[in-house]
């Protein structure tokens, strides 16, 4: 086991704790940089398409595991991140304004949905947000005249300083896009967590009151919340669109809400970890499923509702038997190495907790 | 010494039940000030009136000469006052260390954005957020605990985890709500010198309500007993303690 | 004349909505945990009928069939409990919601491994076509669902009031702690609540599989009675029923009188006013913790 000898304050700051996890990190990142030489086109779309459910996830983990609000309906703002940016574009700006553009209005719509949505608490807030996802999918086909409604868009061409990206024809340029905005939102879910409205966020999950004591303003807290994780989300929904290149009304569907939730719990609430093990099983289970298929030499025919329904039986395992997620697995795997061979068996006994409730009727 | 706190004839009503019932008191600058009473006396009540999570029906609260009615719960704080809770509401998710740092919460000067880049600007906050915090940690001789999650801490140390949150945010008053219910008599008595020192070494005020008697006359300069939300007795703790009322109030009608 | 049509029509939709939602709200109320399965409930409930009566499947006589597939449901709420949810005590209300979620996924796919994805309608006796009263066509079915709805309400008013078990059931959700002491099993009144639960859902889904055709994916019509369940108010059971009222006879008249493309989100807009405006519900009152 490492030792931490702390001899100043910049101790507790510094984004790696210690050398070896910098160097971990740094290796992870030169691997990541260099995949598109190590891998045939097929598995870096796929890699491309974890990175960009991770991204998703980062951002509903910001407000499920950092500020305690489940929100079932943040393909509403997948969706808004996705037409936002391909409208801007088609307007002419280019792909570097237009896509933090996107993601600045989902915040600042997410914020404003916020307003009231903030105090609503538990199921009332899942169901508003559900409310929330099921009016998207009409109110895209209602407007109709800005964003083509059932028959949808296209993506354009990603042009970056006259590099043209596409997720096809480049899939190396356009993996290379994705793995930067990931590590952009990963520093700044980071840099949040080390500064007051990332501290003030996970006290506003564990006792609102208490919370108030203190100072912090729990409606502004959450709304911040709300606006930092919808602005994430609309980044990774308009890097969706382009993965697609096509996308209607029903790509951002109610279950592709639930699918971003579960995702973050089997990953593990509340880390970082999580939202990139979660976006792992979210992507690869499909390529697994139809592998696993042809292995046992079942017919090739689609079985409808297999997918999510393995994904239900997963999750349900996970908050039954690790309600951590992979994240606390892999975590409790780490220490009994580290403490090889002193680790005891009740040493991650989980603390006995009994209901507290917030209902008051 | 000058008045920190100013409580005029409050009122407060849960439907037709009456928690607090006109009562009137003050705390000096600088004094160890605190409320007794039986059980439902509404000792929590007015803690509850000054955090602002009560509206009163009458009355008035004034602060360092702010009236506190004008501000909303979440503002109290940045006065300078500081609470514990009866039932420990501690941030069980976090550790000790990131507890005390939300206790700093009212000195922030970052705004979203900038911690988001985490400017040099919010480096250099952080480092002066963590030199306060560690003072509070030696102080309370919480280094063993320092980064250890609260869910797995036994009741003694959150006590004191929330008496360090509480301190961490730079009071010039202190709440403290029952601080040694549920204590060993060795805690108690370390929570004793430390209530001491906060007042002596810090120049803190100390509000507390608690039951243990023993205590309140060890550290308390003033004792205000409550019944029924209202004031019974107020003086030192020798005059409160053989006051006949409040003995008729602990003990029952005929007991004096 | 067409007002009373679609009003009865609505109102027949509201029942199996708010019947749905009664379900939701039996279980909020005693274990504070929330069923999103208690759509894919109701759908399960329909099929297990429906495969029990059908000529193609079965082929018992509706009037054995429906009472076993009622029995079968409320055993599979039981179990659920006694093999799932009660592990979770301690855990997040999250938690179960998602789990819940999770849940009625894995019914939706076992519905259609097991009864094919095709719309299949139940052979049910209460199906026996319209009949006229001056003018006004009215579906059997419909009048038959708001019968057997008014019915089981009352009955369930009746065994809250009356029965012992209702009364310890009524106990165990005001106050665990308290009903545990006064030696009442709760975690065995918990487990016949979602058993009851269970029923209900079947009750729902035989009247819903008796006005028309049903599918694995009918259990999404869960989602429209939660929201029914929160426009009435989570805390009451009249509330629930209420607001799946609201929400059936909203339907068809908005589809009726509003452009087309307007009539589905009526009931969500409807849902976000209330949380708006009346977070907890038309019918109740809010009071605020104690610190």
């Amino acid at each position: 086991m490492r030792i931490h000898f702390k001899t100043s304050y910049e101790h507790d700051i510094r984004l790696f704790p210690d050398w070896w996890s910098f160097c971990v990190y740094a290796t992870l990142i030169v691997i990541a940089v260099a995949l598109p030489w190590l891998m045939d086109d097929f598995f870096l779309g796929e890699v491309t398409n974890v990175l960009i459910w991770a991204i998703a996830g980062l951002g509903l983990m910001l407000l499920t595991g950092q500020t305690g609000q489940a929100s079932l309906g943040h393909a509403a703002f997948l969706a808004l991140g996705c037409y936002s940016c391909i409208i801007f574009m088609e307007q002419g700006w280019p792909f570097l304004i237009a896509f933090p553009a996107a993601g600045i209005l989902t915040g600042v719509v997410g914020t404003i949905i916020a307003i009231p949505a903030i105090r609503l608490h538990g199921i009332y807030l899942a169901i508003a947000t559900i409310a929330l996802s099921i009016l998207a999918d009409d109110i895209i086909v209602l407007m109709e005249p800005i964003t083509d409604g059932v028959s949808g868009k296209f993506a354009p061409m990603i042009n970056i300083f006259g590099i043209e990206i596409e997720r096809w024809t480049t899939p190396d340029r356009f993996y290379w896009l994705v793995l930067a905005v990931t590590i952009l939102c990963t520093l700044a879910y980071r840099n949040l967590l080390r500064s007051p409205l990332g501290r003030a966020m996970a006290a506003v999950r564990d006792s609102e009151v208490s919370a108030t004591a203190m100072g912090v303003h729990i409606a502004r807290t959450k709304a911040a919340a709300f606006g930092i994780s919808c602005a994430i989300t609309g980044l990774a929904g308009a890097l969706m669109g382009f993965y697609a290149g096509a996308f209607n009304n029903e790509t951002f569907s109610i279950v592709i809400s639930i699918t971003l939730l579960m995702m973050i719990v089997i990953g593990g609430l509340g880390s970082i970890h999580g939202a990139f093990f979660g976006a792992v099983v979210v992507a690869f289970l499909p390529q697994f499923l139809s592998m696993t298929k042809d292995l046992i030499g079942g017919s090739s025919v689609a079985i409808p509702g297999l997918e999510t329904g393995v994904f239900g039986m997963i999750l349900i395992l996970f908050i039954l038997f690790e309600p951590m997620g992979i994240y606390g697995r892999w975590m409790k795997i780490r220490i009994w190495f580290e403490l090889f061979p002193f680790a005891r068996k009740d040493m991650f006994k989980r603390q006995k907790s009994y209901l507290k409730t917030e209902r008051l009727r | 010494m000058s008045t920190l706190l100013e409580i005029n004839n409050a009122t407060l009503k849960f439907g037709g039940v009456v928690a607090v019932n006109d009562l009137t008191f003050s705390v000096e600058e600088g004094e160890v000030y605190a409320i007794v009473g039986p059980n439902g006396a509404g000792k929590s009540t007015v803690f509850n009136l000054i955090s602002r999570f009560y509206n009163p029906y009458a009355g008035s609260i004034t602060f360092d000469g702010h009236n506190l009615l004008d501000r909303n719960a979440d503002s109290v704080a940045d006065l300078g006052i500081a609470r514990t809770f009866q039932n420990i509401e501690l941030f069980d998710h976090a550790t000790v260390l990131q507890n005390l740092l939300v206790g700093r919460h009212r000195h922030r000067k970052t705004n979203l954005v900038q911690e988001m880049l985490f400017t040099p600007k919010v480096r250099q906050e952080e480092k002066r957020h963590r030199e306060a915090v560690e003072e509070v940690i030696d102080f309370l001789d919480l280094q063993p605990y320092r980064d250890k999650m609260i869910a797995g801490l036994p009741y003694g140390v959150r006590k004191v985890v929330e008496l360090g949150r509480a301190l961490a945010s730079g009071p010039r008053l202190l709440l403290l709500d029952e601080p040694a219910s549920g204590l060993s008599v060795e805690e108690t008595q370390d929570m004793r010198w430390w209530i001491d020192d906060i007042r002596k070494q810090m120049g803190i005020t100390v509000l507390m309500v608690e039951h243990d008697m023993g205590l309140v006359s060890g550290v308390s300069d003033r004792v205000l007993a409550l019944a029924d939300g209202a004031k019974l007795a107020e003086g030192t703790p020798q005059q409160v303690q053989s006051d006949p009322a409040v003995i008729e109030a602990y003990l029952g009608a005929g007991a004096a | 004349m067409e007002v009373v049509q679609l009003l009865v029509s609505g109102l027949a939709n509201g029942c199996v909505y708010g019947l749905i939602a009664l379900g939701f709200v039996l279980i909020y109320k005693a274990t504070e945990q929330v069923n999103f399965a208690q759509g894919d409930f109701m759908m399960l409930g329909a099929f297990v009928c429906l495969g029990l009566t059908n000529a193609h499947y079965m082929g018992l006589p509706f009037w054995i069939a429906a009472p076993l597939a009622i029995a079968i449901m409320a055993v599979l709420g039981y179990l659920l409990d006694f093999f799932v949810l009660r592990h979770l005590f301690g855990q997040s209300q999250t938690a179960v919601v998602i789990l819940t979620i999770a849940l009625g996924f894995v019914i939706r796919f076992v519905a259609g491994v097991i009864w094919s994805h095709e719309p299949q309608t139940l052979e049910s006796p209460l199906a026996i076509g319209d009949f006229n009263i001056g003018g006004v066509v009215l579906g059997m079915a419909d009048i038959a669902v708001i019968v057997v709805t008014v019915l089981l309400t009352y009955f369930l008013y009746q065994f809250f009031q009356r029965t012992k078990l209702g009364l310890a059931m009524q106990a165990a959700s005001q106050n665990q702690m308290a009903a545990y002491f006064m030696g009442i099993p709760v975690k065995r009144v918990q487990g016949m609540i979602w058993g009851l639960s269970g029923a209900v859902a079947a009750v729902a889904g035989i009247l819903f599989a008796s006005k028309g055709a049903i599918d694995p994916n009918a259990g999404l019509l869960g989602i429209k009675a939660f929201a029914a369940a929160v426009i009435g108010g989570f805390g009451s059971l009249p509330g629930a029923l209420m607001g799946g009222l609201i929400v059936g006879v909203i339907e068809p008249f908005a589809s009726r009188y509003f452009p087309a493309g307007y009539s589905q989100i009526a009931p969500y807009t409807l849902l976000l006013f209330v949380l708006v405006f009346r977070p907890h519900g038309l019918f109740s009152q809010v009071r605020v913790k104690k610190v």
